[in-house]
């Protein structure tokens, strides 16, 4: 059973001139845990937008818990729990009463729904007098939860809310939503940081308003076409210019302290290839490796691929 | 019922937890009553007057003495030439000047008639209009004496009164205009950047995926401020009433209840133009700027309505300020009952309706 389905989503803004959602479609089953994953500005916003009833698509239709969006919107509405990638509780109100507000807007009580908001609100409890205002980005993001879930949604969607969040606190973050997923809660978050993907039990990649992958974070790595090698040297700048200058390399670009590089012959023993490329001899402490492919890796390959083959286009 | 309480609750909370709200609600009106009830006022108070008696007899310096008796003008007497007059209009430092010509009380024992000569400002015309009508009245005063002692003679005298206010109190007229523009402008400011802030501030977005409906979220956003307003509705009456010395005549219950029609009006005007503007500035603008022209202009306090082009004046019927302008005079001054102003209440009333109406129909249920 799915609990939310695009089809064909198109999405443009200012008459037609900006592309924010390009012909999306994805659906996610009941009770899985989705992710959205892509840079600031490839349309995770919208999506969720026209999801949550708050914007309309310009072509194709969607549909969550089996109510379309256009059409039922009031349906969706009740049933949803939004969190915008914005804070949007009241800064002037206090934890507590931003809590009662959402809770009495939806028609229920704090009491009866306790149980589904006990673990994350027990921590900011302490706080309950303080206004949303003056909480620590961790703790908004906790408030805000809460406030989504306080109607015991049967879905939630969740707009980066780990973004500008401490590391700590979002671990914490991701635990909650594991422990949302186990009540049967279905879950659409979007994110930027590549390490949460690995957390989602189905990821989409999304850049410019496009798909570019769609399967479970593993998969995903696994479908990595190539061997992936490390590189480093002292200095790591003259080293990624000599490298991608070099004609067997086929593509090279800076992942932390290493160079990630690909060969473009598949036979070739690339460390072999790397160690005695022809500036080689000019770099200090030459170092090579073979690097497992990572999520980000992936989306670095697709979307190359995408931007090559609209380039040829 | 129990959302729209918890609505309410927001509501209040936000308002009392905004100190500049409540300084702008109460800050206005006390400003705006003393500065427009002091400082506009129509009345000439202690111009300054040359007098050149060139005839320096008995008659002369009676009626100059009847001049300086009087709180209108300050008299300087001098004995300057024809020329040197229109120097002193030229300095800015006169308002107008009376000419006695020589030989003032002869004229008027053997000839029955003497003239003197009114020179005035006219750069001024309210001004000098009016110093005119004073300096007429003195001397037809002083004549009415002579007569008196002398021959009799036959005279029409006008018995003038001002009715509903007979010392000519000009902050009468302005106080009711005043009381009209402030309610306007305070309460459409006020809820005019109600909804929109909560665009402007991301909150309708978490706000608009719930089950609330427009009405409730409007009612309940201007139910605060009609509040706040009955209470400011108190202050500016007993500021009119104890400061500004404006009578109250007529029934208190019909003056509040009068009131509340109007502020129950201004507050749905605000409540559009935060349903039709997407940002605070722009919402504040138009309720500022775009409502105090109309209602300055098209109330009638400052300028009469009834020298206005047929097409201003059939404006004014739109203008909600000039419906409660006029019902305000006719209770507080004129003291009358509900029979008098039902058409000013029936006016607002529709007007208020309208402008809710409208607002609830473009309250967006989406964002942009």
């Amino acid at each position: 059973m799915n609990s939310l389905v695009l089809n064909n989503i198109t999405k443009t803004f200012d008459k037609g001139s900006v592309l924010a959602v390009d012909n999306v479609s994805f659906s996610v089953k009941e009770g899985e845990l989705f992710g959205l994953i892509g840079p600031d500005g490839a349309g995770k916003t919208t999506i969720f937008r026209i999801l949550s009833t708050l914007m309309l698509p310009d072509k194709g239709n969607a549909s969550v818990l089996g109510y379309d969006v256009v059409k039922d919107y009031k349906k969706i509405r009740n049933l949803v729990g939004y969190m915008p990638g914005r804070f949007s509780l009241y800064q002037d109100l206090s934890v507590k009463e931003n809590l009662q507000f959402f809770a009495t807007l939806f028609g229920k009580s704090i009491e009866k729904n306790y149980d589904i908001i006990k673990d994350i609100y027990e921590q900011i409890k302490p706080f309950s007098n303080r206004r949303a205002g003056k909480l620590s980005g961790g703790m908004k993001q906790k408030l805000a939860l809460s406030c989504a879930l306080i109607h015991k949604p049967k879905i939630l969607f969740l707009d980066e809310p780990t973004t500008g969040v401490d590391v700590v606190s979002r671990f914490e973050f991701w635990e909650i939503l594991k422990k949302l997923k186990s009540q049967g809660i279905t879950i659409l978050v979007s994110t930027a940081y590549m390490d949460e993907a690995m957390k989602c039990e189905r990821i989409a990649l999304i850049q410019k308003g496009k798909m570019l992958g769609l399967d479970t974070p593993q998969k995903i790595i696994e479908s990595y076409p190539m061997k992936l090698y490390g590189a480093k040297a002292d200095d790591i700048y003259s080293l990624l210019k000599d490298l991608r200058n070099y004609d067997q390399v086929e593509s090279c670009y800076p992942f932390g302290e290493w160079l990630h590089v690909t060969i473009k012959n598949p036979n070739a023993d690339g460390l072999e290839v790397l160690k005695t490329f022809p500036n080689s001899s000019t770099h200090q402490n030459l170092e090579v490796k073979i690097i497992e492919p990572g999520i980000e890796d992936n989306f670095i390959r697709l979307m190359n691929t995408s931007d090559n083959s609209r380039d040829n286009n | 019922m129990k959302q729209f309480l918890a609505f309410i609750t927001k509501e209040f909370y936000h308002v009392f937890r905004d100190k500049k709200t409540l300084l702008i609600l109460f800050g206005i009106p006390l400003m705006q009553i003393t500065l427009f009830g002091f400082a506009l006022t129509s009345e000439v108070k202690n111009a300054d007057i040359i007098v050149i008696d060139n005839a320096k007899d008995d008659d002369s310096e009676k009626l100059i003495n009847k001049l300086r008796a009087s709180t209108y003008f300050t008299i300087y007497e001098k004995q300057i030439g024809y020329n040197a007059i229109e120097k002193e209009f030229k300095k800015g430092q006169i308002k107008a000047a009376i000419i006695i010509p020589p030989k003032f009380n002869n004229d008027l024992i053997k000839g029955k008639k003497s003239q003197i000569q009114i020179l005035t400002d006219g750069t001024e015309p309210n001004v000098a209009k009016m110093l005119v009508q004073y300096i007429t009245a003195i001397t037809m005063d002083y004549q009415r004496e002579i007569n008196a002692t002398n021959s009799p003679m036959m005279m029409i005298i006008p018995e003038i009164r001002m009715l509903y206010n007979e010392e000519g109190n000009g902050s009468i007229n302005f106080v009711p205009g005043v009381m009209a523009l402030v309610l306007m402008i305070v309460c459409t400011a006020l809820t005019s950047v109600a909804v929109v802030r909560e665009k402007e501030l991301g909150t309708m977005e978490a706000l608009l995926v719930s089950p609330f409906k427009p009405i409730g979220v409007l009612l309940a956003k201007a139910l605060p401020y009609l509040v706040l307003s009955f209470v400011n509705l108190n202050f500016i009456l007993l500021l009119a009433v104890f400061v500004m010395k404006v009578p109250m005549q007529g029934s208190i219950l019909l003056f509040f209840f009068f009131s509340m029609i109007f502020i129950a009006t201004s507050l749905s005007m605000g409540l559009l133009i935060s349903n039709i503007t997407d940002s605070q500035q722009v919402a504040l603008l138009l309720s500022m700027i775009g409502m105090m022209l109309p209602t300055i202009v098209f109330s009638g306090f400052i300028f009469p309505l009834e020298n206005m082009p047929k097409f201003f004046q059939w404006f004014s019927y739109i203008v909600p300020a000039r419906w409660y302008y006029t019902g305000v005079k006719s209770i507080m001054l004129k003291g009358l009952d509900i029979h008098y102003i039902w058409k000013e209440m029936v006016a607002l009333s529709m007007m208020g309706t309208f402008f809710l109406t409208i607002a609830i129909s473009k309250f967006k249920i989406r964002l942009a």
